[in-house]
């Protein structure tokens, strides 16, 4: 089987429509990023609080909202979180809710506000930690054990967190669910209706980050960046010519800003996984770049005589059964994990989507033209014409 | 069949089983579930995939900076007394963000000399400068300072270990983190809801035995009073809790000395226990050199008072009856049960240098660790086989060459984590990922090169020479490249991001391995079958 054979199609011919495509889409993302819904860093780098909580039922979104209200949050943002019938909303306090003096009150206050039915005395079951299980256990003493009552009461607790998780995931409707739940002993389950009510909400996930690491982790990802971009235009450099680095670079830097812009214009959170992403996303383009170059380079060899715009449309031609099989493997690859792989993974395999369509299509669009232009202005200007890397080899 | 071929083929199984056993090891048994739980035993997952707890927080470290400064103010003044050198006062202009500056005022010119010379003696960690008008600049050297602070984090580190370890936390992670910025990373498996241990982490616990020169008194000001209206200078004044039998209503304050007799570093044991009223306490004992300190100073004051300090409140004041030597026990208050458990233990583990606060706090519930990883596993699964699949569809024989190479570079990859201990996130799953377009990528330069060769009327074995020499080089520079980025990610990144990195370049190192050598061994043994002029399955 073979889809591309002897293609011979004039890439370079159709530079300035790709110079338009391109120039529309950066600039969407520019405008996007200055004016609209600028640049929509995640918690790990803006500093906030975000609380997942799954509820028993479906939530109802103002009566949460209510709840905030209520407990004086009034610039949490509410949605909905994954798939519709898992029932989970993240509530999103801003920095300013979020104090290195006391790290965790924002996630303490929506807790509280949220158990609104809670019975005096009683604790939430749903929201109970293994120690506080465990503690309430050891005093109740409901299974009269000996010595061994603290190892013993260790183990009930986790059985019954282990039930409320993994089975139940993360809420009990009722604590008569532990009835014949694997490892719960009858005794302490009967036990707990006297210490333990139950909200319908449990807390599934946490994160707090503080204004002060947020601050660091941008200047860490910028820092990350740009000495990857750095460290790709000395090997090309040395691979190569100097022009092929800063090509690669250019086009690298088109890449991230098209890809940067799209989240920007979808408002998608850039966490620091996005932010893997993109690095991955720079090697890949480059990647794909260097291949176009290797052919480039060697096909200047056999084709002395020729156009040097004729020698890099033979060589895209070469690749272009290459470019297009590896293209679309790795976003088979990819696009699966869009699809299947969960909420957790959807900003990451958004960044790797986008990345791959455009890091395929810049390596021909843009790469390759940066060099036939940087010849034809060195032959304008009256210079011997460069771009004849023979280093390699 | 020739000899390289064997010793190739050798190789290959070689590195098979090595990297085999790095996954499983030995398992118990061969069934489903006695592999799965060996894997289990070698890939370590990280907290995204497991549930647990990840806390950043950050050293003080200008707390143990503090307590130097004081303590070279304390001994300059000593010194100076001793060697009978006026000066107007010693002062610490910026305690919160400079506190190793001491500026020393209003010494005579004719003792510079002798100042001087106190200064090497006796602190020679400062530098001093200055001299007109007076006055001096004392600093701290710039290389003693930073040696002060590292080890206050290098401290903060041993003694946070020492109280998780106690709490019974498994396998616990605790490592100086970030670049420079005195910040600790502590990671929780397991661990739901982290408010205790925090407690437990972030408490100074500072113990200190001082003399008690008086009250209870009901406020400040009637301390002030009782003493004349000023504080002596080698005393301060702490609040505390209310003795029995002197009720003054509300707070307590003590007049203690400013000097401690002993202090925590010199605890040799802190147990729970109860006092002579049966309420939960703590009793400790004395190291041999604390304990000689101990009896010293209780000689020296047997009918006066000692006060039992924990971070800077009074505790407990009782008269010292007779010579005590290496025994003491802090009471009072209404201390709980778990509180003087707690406290033993915290008092075990060692003194913080420095205080510590939380800058970030991250808790993956079980239940989404476990969604996460069916998920990630999942989309891996299927992304997987559909390129085996498209493989051997489009290249038919070479097809296979692609897929062999493709799940042995799955095998050493992870074969790689499980010999380095490498952790198993969830963006380490999508480096997996990603490895795998590498991998389809090298086997597609390869198998598109040798195709093209063929067309231009090579024969089979020449094309495949051609083809991978041709190939080499471009699966060199994109590998290389690409290892260098994730070498950058490995290095700036943290926790999840870091997975991906190292997966990423376990992924790459296998991947030049298979693709090229594995996979051209393969196809010289189809072409060492093939009579010559038979076509090229690709």
């Amino acid at each position: 089987m073979e889809f591309f054979r002897n293609t011979n199609i004039d890439f370079l011919g159709k530079k300035w429509y790709f110079l338009a495509f391109s120039l529309i889409f950066s600039v969407a993302g520019v405008l996007s990023m200055l004016f609209w819904h600028h640049i929509p860093w995640g918690v790990d780098f803006r500093g906030g609080t975000l609380v997942y909580v799954k509820f028993s039922h479906t939530p109802n979104d103002n009566a949460v909202r209510a709840a905030m209200d209520r407990a004086g949050l009034r610039d949490a943002k509410i949605q909905r979180y994954g798939a519709v019938q898992n029932n989970e909303v993240l509530v999103d306090l801003d920095v300013r809710e979020t104090s290195e003096q006391a790290l965790d009150l924002g996630k303490t206050k929506i807790i509280q506000a949220l158990e609104s039915n809670a019975p005096a005395g009683k604790t939430d079951l749903n929201n109970a930690s293994s120690l506080t299980i465990k503690k309430y256990l050891m005093d109740k003493d409901p299974m009269h054990l000996g010595s061994d009552a603290d190892q013993k009461y260790t183990a009930q607790a986790q059985a019954i967190l282990d039930y409320r998780d993994k089975v139940q995931g993360g809420v009990l409707s009722s604590i008569d669910q532990l009835k014949g739940a694997p490892g719960v002993d009858p005794a302490a389950e009967a036990s707990l209706s006297d210490g333990f009510f139950l909200s319908d909400f449990g807390v599934r996930n946490v994160e707090i980050v503080g204004p002060q690491v947020g601050a660091q982790l941008q200047k860490q990802a910028a820092l990350a960046t740009i000495y990857s971009l750095a460290g790709m235009l000395v090997y090309l450099g040395f691979r190569f010519e100097w022009i092929y680095g800063i090509a690669a670079v250019v086009t690298v830097f088109h890449d991230t800003l098209i890809t940067v812009g799209a989240f920007s214009l979808t408002k998608t959170d850039i966490s620091l996984t996005v932010i893997a992403a993109i690095l991955t996303l720079i090697g890949y383009s480059n990647n794909d770049t260097i291949v176009v170059f290797d052919r480039i380079r060697e096909n200047i060899k056999l084709m002395r005589r020729e156009k040097l715009s004729d020698v890099v449309n033979r060589s895209i031609n070469q690749t272009l059964s290459r470019t297009i099989l590896t293209a679309g493997l790795t976003f088979l690859t990819v696009l699966a994990l869009f699809l299947f792989g969960g909420e957790v993974l959807r900003g990451f395999s958004l960044a790797l989507v986008i990345g791959i369509l455009i890091g395929t299509y810049s390596s021909i669009a843009i790469a390759a033209p940066i060099l036939v232009a940087y010849q034809d202005w060195r032959i304008e200007k009256g210079k011997r014409p460069v771009a004849m890397p023979g280093k390699a080899r | 069949m020739n000899k390289t071929f064997l010793w190739k083929t050798g190789l290959i199984l070689g590195i098979l089983l090595f990297f085999l056993f790095g996954i499983f090891g030995i398992p118990k048994s061969f069934s489903g579930s006695g592999l799965l739980a060996a894997v289990g035993e070698h890939i370590q997952l990280g907290l995204d995939l497991k549930g647990g707890t990840h806390l950043i927080l950050q050293v003080k470290v200008n707390d143990a900076v503090n307590v130097d400064a004081q303590n070279a103010m304390e001994v300059l003044k000593e010194q100076l007394r001793n060697h009978k050198i006026d000066y107007a006062d010693i002062t610490q202009p910026d305690p919160a963000n400079n506190p190793d500056h001491l500026v020393l005022k209003g010494v005579q010119a004719s003792s510079r000399t002798d100042l001087l010379n106190i200064m090497q003696e006796r602190l020679p960690e400062y530098d001093i400068t200055g001299g007109s008008d007076n006055s001096w600049n004392i600093s701290m050297k710039p290389s003693n300072l930073a040696d002060l602070k590292s080890k206050a984090v290098t401290q903060a580190i041993d003694t946070i270990r020492n109280r998780i370890d106690a709490l019974g936390v498994s396998e616990p992670t605790i490592q100086e983190h970030g670049l420079g910025q005195y910040q600790i990373l502590v990671q929780l498996p397991g661990v739901d809801d982290p408010a205790r241990v925090k407690d437990i982490m972030q408490s100074t616990a500072m113990l200190e035995i001082k003399q008690s020169l008086g009250g209870p008194y009901p406020s400040e000001q009637a301390a002030m009073q009782d003493k004349g209206g000023v504080i002596p200078s080698d005393a301060l004044l702490l609040p505390g809790h209310n003795m029995p039998g002197a009720d003054t209503g509300g707070q307590a304050w003590y007049l203690v000395s400013r000097v401690s007799a002993v202090n925590g570093k010199d605890l040799r044991d802190a147990q729970p226990s109860r006092d002579q009223n049966g309420q939960p306490s703590v009793s400790f004992t004395l190291s041999g050199e604390g304990g000689q300190r101990f009896y010293n100073f209780t000689s020296a004051h047997v009918g006066d008072s000692l006060a039992v300090v924990l971070d800077n409140h009074v505790q407990e004041v009782a008269n010292i009856k007779e010579p005590i030597r290496d025994r003491g026990e802090i009471s009072g208050g209404s201390m709980s049960e778990q509180q003087s458990k707690d406290l033993s233990m915290i008092l075990r583990s060692g003194a913080l240098p420095a205080g510590i606060k939380y800058l970030e706090e991250r808790t993956v519930g079980p239940s989404l660790g476990a969604d996460s990883i069916r998920a990630g596993v999942r989309a891996a699964v299927f992304g997987m086989l559909a390129v085996l699949i498209f493989m051997l569809i489009y290249y038919r024989g070479a097809g296979i060459n692609a897929d062999v190479a493709l799940i042995l570079n799955l095998i050493i990859l992870l074969g790689f984590m499980g010999y380095f201990e490498a952790v198993l996130t969830l963006p380490g799953i999508a480096g997996v990922i990603l490895t795998v377009g590498m991998g389809v990528d090298s086997n597609v330069l390869i198998f598109e090169r040798i195709r093209e060769e063929l067309r231009n009327g090579k024969t089979p074995p020449s094309a495949v020479d051609q083809g991978f020499s041709h190939a080499w080089i471009t699966i060199v520079d994109t590998h290389v490249t690409t290892i260098v980025s994730a070498a950058i990610l490995f290095i700036f990144g943290t926790g999840p991001v870091r997975g991906f990195a190292t997966t990423l370049t376990f992924g790459l190192l296998a991947n030049l391995f298979t693709a090229v050598f594995v996979s051209r061994v393969i196809f010289d043994w189809n072409l060492s079958r093939k009579q010559r002029g038979d076509a090229l399955s690709i």
